[in-house]
């Protein structure tokens, strides 16, 4: 074989693993999913196999399911917001710090070695009726009964920030790390103040990465189910514990897939059009 | 009036000093050169100047006021870095117009003053495009023209031609050279490029260490050094132990280990203060090497042997040795370079020598 055909073979090769890997894992359950969302549950209990459309009816025709869906994306673009304003200035600080930086990291990477459901749980034993907050205010003399604070939409994106924030200011992180520091100077040198050299040069450049990181936060806060089951009361379910619901509770498999397809299509179409204008590029590098 | 003023200025940076009391006049409109090797505390300099760091003490004024206080936004001075710094979300003719923005010029104005600092930097046409898609000397005159287009006050440029490769810069040295001239800005030049600065400089401050070894012209310097520091740092140089036997108005008497008795014009030797132990300096360029057998003239002559050269196409760079004592020389090529091994004679002019104290300082 000539050398040509073999370097243009390698790639393949190299990629065959995680090929496999993805394909079996996700498009094949993919399609399973696809397929399942067109069956019909019928009153027995029993999956019907055939081409119906019941399912997706229900889905996109309930107002129960948009209103859910609506105020799961409203939690998510409000999480995503929250990330936003307090990892920026965190990011800015852990990228302009000189000597300090790799604890600075690593310790923005420390929660990641604690399960995530542990992390949510742990809002519990502050927020809690006999959580820390409240031993706090009652010592203090503040309160004389326990504050109900937990269970509610507040504490589902206090939750939600708590998870995501070290996503948000990662990909800021590498953003503004790629930024040349004397951009700045050179702007204040021609007369801008400091703030109107951040806003004229380096927040600009550092969009596609507040870009990728408001990406992530939105779409796994708009994925969670964990956060609102955890920490969050009847009323605040969020559109992944409908999908919950139906397949776990009431065992209806083909409208829990058309209910999680119609997710999917929603957040693929969030993640398409990123794609289009700043390509996975600043995705990757915050990833990595 | 003078464009900036050092006075006694120091900068530490926790336990370490970068800039030892330095003093330093810049007059209007000269183009002063801050030369020494990297550590010396020539950028720290600059940076004080520019405002981007504090001097620990000292006053540094500009146009006789005091800057110390004065933020960098407001010290109107145009500020050229070596990778350029270029805004690159933003054309060249918005990165140009960037500095107008916070003066007081309308519209128009700005269109004609963008305009005319391409032209003045020979790149009309390029306003409309990124800076990514200009070459590094483009953009090396983008970085300038949007340093010059606020007429500042004082223009700094930090190394601003060593990202360039080595044809380019020396284009660029003259291109350099001639807006300044045009414009009549003063200038304050960072580099550790000795050549740069000998072409360019109508002032030379050589520093060492944090500290001042030497200001003055790029002749001065370069023809009389005040310190074994500066007769190494440019050029080749050899240079002997020697004592001072003898001075007087006209001239100084030397012994020069291992040449002899060499009398020096006194102009070559300002930093001469009295007899004792000195420093004999001889530029490699000035010690000329002839034939062995050639007939004696009026230089001083040595017999030596070469022990190595170094070809450089017009010139070669010989290693001699005359008894115990090693020689460098440059010469033009005449003819065939000398061989390895070959007799020779080494000869110099004792006026074009020159002599400092054992201790500068």
């Amino acid at each position: 074989m000539g050398i040509e055909a073999r370097q243009a073979r390698q790639p393949w090769i190299l990629l065959s693993p995680a090929l496999t890997a993805v394909t079996l894992l996700l498009f094949v359950p993919l399609a399973f999913i696809v397929v399942y969302s067109f069956w019909l549950r019928t009153a027995t209990g029993a999956d019907q196999a055939g081409f119906y459309l019941d399912n997706w009816r229900e889905a996109l025709g309930d107002a129960f399911y948009r209103d859910i869906l609506l105020s799961t994306l409203r939690i998510a673009a409000i999480t995503t917001v929250v990330c936003a304003l307090v990892g920026y200035p965190a990011a800015y600080f852990i990228a302009r710090s000189r000597g300090n930086k790799a604890i600075l990291l690593l310790l923005l990477m420390l929660p990641f070695w604690i399960s995530y459901i542990i992390r949510t749980m742990s809002w519990i034993n502050i927020l809690g009726v006999s959580g820390a907050l409240n031993w706090l205010l009652q010592t203090i003399g503040f309160v004389d009964e326990p504050v109900q604070m937990l269970y509610n939409e507040t504490t589902v994106i206090l939750g939600l920030v708590h998870f995501l924030l070290p996503f948000m200011i990662l990909n800021v992180y590498v953003a503004l790390e790629g930024i040349d520091v004397s951009l700045e100077d050179a702007a204040c040198s021609l007369g801008s103040t400091r703030w109107q050299a951040f806003r004229e040069v380096t927040l600009p450049l550092s969009l596609p990465g507040l870009a990728a990181g408001g990406l992530l936060c939105f779409v796994l806060s708009a994925g969670t189910y964990i956060t609102p089951l955890v920490l969050g009361g009847p009323r605040d379910a969020m559109f992944a514990n409908l999908v919950f619901e139906a397949v776990i509770t009431q065992l209806n498999w083909p409208l829990g897939s058309a209910l999680s397809l119609m997710l999917l299509a929603i957040l693929g179409s969030l993640v398409l059009i990123y794609n289009h204008f700043l390509g996975m590029g600043q995705l990757m590098k915050g990833l990595g | 009036m003078s464009a900036v003023n050092l006075s006694n200025i120091v900068k530490r940076f926790g336990a370490v000093t970068a800039v030892h009391r330095m003093s330093m006049e810049i007059p209007d409109g000269s183009f002063v050169t801050l030369l020494g090797p990297s550590g010396c505390g020539k950028t720290t300099t600059l940076r004080m100047i520019a405002g981007l760091l504090d001097p620990s003490e000292g006053d540094i004024t500009i146009r006789g006021k005091r800057v110390n206080d004065v933020p960098i936004h407001k010290r109107n001075l145009g500020l050229v870095f070596q990778n350029y710094a270029l805004f690159p979300h933003k054309t060249v003719a918005e990165n140009v117009a960037f500095g107008l923005k916070y003066r007081d010029v309308s519209r128009a104005d700005m269109d004609k003053k963008v305009k005319s600092a391409l032209d003045l930097v020979q790149l009309p046409q390029v306003g409309s495009r990124y800076p990514r898609e200009l070459s590094g000397g483009q953009q090396q005159r983008i970085a300038l023209a949007r340093a010059i287009v606020i007429e500042p006050d004082v223009l700094l440029l930090d190394e601003p031609l060593s990202a360039l490769d080595a044809n380019l810069r020396e284009d660029m040295r003259v291109e350099l050279k001639r807006i300044q001239h045009q414009i009549g800005v003063t200038t304050v030049f960072v580099t550790h490029d000795q050549s740069e600065a000998l072409a360019m400089s109508d002032r030379l401050v050589v520093m060492s260490n944090g500290r001042v070894e030497q200001v003055g012209t790029p002749e001065d310097v370069y023809n009389t050094p005040a310190s074994e520091f500066v007769a190494r740092f440019l050029g080749t140089s050899n240079i002997l132990d020697a004592r001072c036997t003898g001075l007087d108005q006209t001239t100084a008497r030397l012994a020069v280990a291992g040449i002899g008795d060499v009398e020096v014009p006194r102009e070559k030797t300002p930093h001469l203060d009295g007899e004792g132990a000195a420093k004999f300096v001889l530029r490699a360029e000035k010690l000329i090497v002839v034939a062995g057998d050639a007939p004696t003239d009026e230089r001083v002559s040595l017999e030596g042997v070469v022990e190595a050269v170094d070809y450089q196409g017009q010139a070669a760079r010989y290693f001699l040795r005359s008894g115990d004592v090693r020689f460098q020389a440059i010469n033009m090529i005449d003819e065939r370079p000398f061989g390895e091994g070959q007799t020779v004679s080494l000869r110099f002019r004792p006026r074009d020598c020159a002599a400092l104290p054992e201790k500068t300082r």
